[in-house]
């Protein structure tokens, strides 16, 4: 009943001659693989990986104004930016904004701490999330995407510095 | 045609209730409670909603604990008992474990479609039954825009519209071959699949659902997805495959046929000896796999039936074409038209830790439902519920005894919030249970919410959350190990904002 299939080994992204769909994919969400794959953060994975990804993570919607994040209130989660723009806000000041393929929540969750920030939909906001208890598990389980992270907190982290020098 | 002695002909309403489930029904009870005129129309022949027809295996997931630490009746009973309504008058309350043969605490569907219809009876609640929702617009009214329903029986008038029509429109996704397959919904007798390989495409708690009423007949049962199998017993949330179901993932990992993978489908195909064959890609790092079965059932879930609304503009999102919602079951997108009912889940609230809210229950929907009521009332009606005044001294006991006891709080825990705010006499008003995003996203006079809520861990406990000066801070308590939440930790939490909201 069950073989494995001939010369078909998973050694890095298959080609897209046949799409790769998935048991929750909806109009639009073979799509949302597409989307996902031109992500900087999801760049090394195949394509049934990025399907897993589309099934892990869940989709949530955010009104213009709506807060994502909440600054000094526990159990947030990891969000990726699918479309739309929001702003981080630090006690009323807005700092940086997010954009389509841009991620934030990471930082609390790794430290095991609240966020210092707000993070708040500029206009109406699609993202991924991934509730904080699985992200070590999911970062273990997927350590490409975990280097990517590193790139970007690195970029975020000499920005700092050069700012501060 | 519609009988001549229906409730509700077509016509102009201020608020047109759509559906005649559980979510309808409480809707429907809790602003007649409240005086607020409304229509309830429903395209089904009777009440029950899903329940008149699911779960496939006929007994619930939701339980209702005949014989519980509370008395049957009591509020406090409604956290033992998950399915039965909200009724005010005694012959409306704990109906579920009345109807219940005592061969099991979950009830059989049967069972809560009886539960449900007694509901309606005993309420004596009106709905028009063979009603189709075919469509809707917009349209200008004397007292400014308004929906237009329509129906197979004509057309209903309203400014306010709330849908309540469930999660229940089978969806088969696209794919290669994916017509080969039959859904849920189509599932045959099971004894037709005596001795047949059974390919089930989804892994929560519908396909798993089904592998458990298999297992006494398929050959060889093997079920996919491109993500992990999660249980509740691992996650300690409703988030996961259910206890009852875990039986086909012991099979698995005891080897004895039942094969869990998980994997994307590529496709599948009709075999030259009347076999399906599915081609699967593996998403955890394994080689890729055929399966050659006989049958492939895709329990790949329900969509939401919104009819015409995304065309009218009503944004959707996730795999179940959820409306996206305010704290308040309005959609983000379309003011005036609200959700009750498993839709309600739509409007996620906070989910710390990601665990969701019970919304897409009935032991979530039904508080849901009452809350948004009131709502309705008080912005769309001017009808003001009672804001008692609780002295600063009372505020403590009243809170604790709050946490205790409110059934709202423990089913809908870090979803909905007991709020009171600062009065100008100096005490607290008791502005009731409201959504909790809501309470920590609006702006306003001082306040203590308090809710209750869950970390994943297994723990329950009480967390206060303070309004001062516009500043939020939250406070979790110390967790019970006999989950008393009403402790002295508590106690002093709340004794101190009391104080300190009376001293301005």
């Amino acid at each position: 009943m069950l073989r494995r299939a001939a010369g078909a080994v998973n050694t890095g992204r298959l080609p897209r001659r046949a799409r790769v769909w998935h048991h929750a994919s909806m109009v639009g969400r073979e799509e949302l693989v597409d989307a996902i794959a031109g992500f900087t953060l999801f760049a090394d994975l195949t394509d049934p990986q990025l399907a897993g990804i589309v099934h892990t993570f869940e989709e949530a919607v955010f009104a213009e104004g709506e807060r994502v994040l909440r600054q000094g209130l526990t159990g947030s989660g990891f969000y990726v930016v699918l479309d739309g723009e929001a702003a981080v806000v630090i006690d009323g000041t807005e700092r940086a904004r997010l954009a389509r393929g841009d991620f934030f929540g990471e930082v609390s969750i790794v430290l095991g701490e609240s966020p210092i920030a707000d993070v708040v939909a500029l206009r109406p906001l699609r993202c991924l999330v991934l509730a904080g208890p699985r992200v070590e598990g999911f970062l273990i389980d997927h350590p490409r995407v975990m280097y990517r992270m590193l790139q970007v907190q690195a970029r975020r982290l000499r920005a700092a510095n050069r700012w501060r020098s | 045609m519609a009988e001549l002695s229906a409730p509700f002909p077509p016509g102009g309403y201020p608020v047109v209730v759509i559906g005649s489930g559980p979510g309808a029904i409480q809707v429907s009870y809790s602003l007649r409670r409240l005086g607020v005129e409304h229509a309830v129309i429903s395209a089904d022949p009777s009440p029950g909603g899903m329940f008149r027809r699911w779960p496939f295996l006929q007994r619930l997931l939701s339980w209702t604990k005949p014989h519980a630490p509370v008395e049957r009746g009591t509020r406090a009973y409604e956290r033992y008992d998950w399915n039965s309504l909200l009724g005010e008058e005694p012959a409306t309350r704990a109906l579920q474990p009345g109807l219940m043969d005592g061969s099991s605490y979950f009830p059989s569907r049967a069972e809560m479609e009886a539960n449900l219809v007694a509901f309606v009876d005993r309420a004596g609640l009106a709905i028009r039954y063979n009603c189709r929702w075919t469509g809707t617009s917009r349209e200008s009214g004397p007292d400014g825009d308004r929906f237009a329903i329509e129906t197979t029986d004509g057309i209903y008038r309203c400014g306010t519209m709330v849908v309540a029509v469930g999660v229940a429109e089978a969806h088969t996704p696209p794919g290669p071959g994916m017509e080969l397959t039959h859904h849920y919904a189509d599932v045959r007798p099971v004894e037709t699949y005596a001795g047949r390989r059974v390919f089930i495409v989804g892994k929560q708690n519908s396909g798993f659902e089904l592998a458990t009423g298999l297992l006494p007949w398929a050959r060889q049962i093997v079920l996919a997805s491109p993500s992990q199998a999660r249980l509740s017993v691992e996650t300690r949330s409703l988030v996961g495959v259910r206890a009852r179901y875990v039986q086909p993932y012991e099979d698995h990992v005891l080897g004895g046929g039942v094969t869990v993978l998980d994997a994307a489908i590529d496709r599948i195909e009709q075999g030259s000896g009347g076999e399906l064959v599915a081609h699967l890609r593996r998403t955890d790092g394994g080689a890729d796999l055929v399966i050659e079965v006989d049958d492939v059932i895709a329990a790949t879930g329900f969509v939401t039936p919104l009819v015409d609304l995304p065309a009218l503009g009503v944004t959707t999102f996730g795999a179940s074409l959820l409306p996206a919602q305010t704290p308040w079951w309005e959609s983000v997108s379309v003011p005036g038209i609200f959700f009750a009912g498993t839709i309600g889940q739509g409007a996620k609230g906070l989910r710390k830790y990601g665990i969701p809210a019970n919304s897409g229950a009935v032991h979530g929907a039904r508080y849901n439902a009452r809350v948004l009521a009131t709502h309705l009332a008080r912005t769309r009606f001017e009808i003001e519920p009672e804001r008692p005044i609780i002295a600063p001294e009372a505020v403590a006991s009243f809170m604790a005894n709050e946490l205790a006891e409110s059934p709202e709080l423990f089913h809908q825990r870090g979803y909905l919030a007991h709020v009171l705010t600062a009065d100008s006499s100096g005490g607290l008003r008791d502005d009731g249970i409201q959504p909790l995003a809501h309470v920590l996203d609006s702006e306003g006079p001082d306040a203590i919410v308090t809710s209750l809520e869950a970390d994943g861990s297994g723990a329950i406990f009480p967390v206060i959350y303070s309004r001062l000066g516009g500043r939020v801070v939250e406070r979790a308590i110390e967790p019970d190990p006999l989950l008393r939440f009403d402790t002295t930790d508590t106690r002093m939490a709340i004794a101190d904002l009391a104080s300190r909201i009376a001293a301005g």
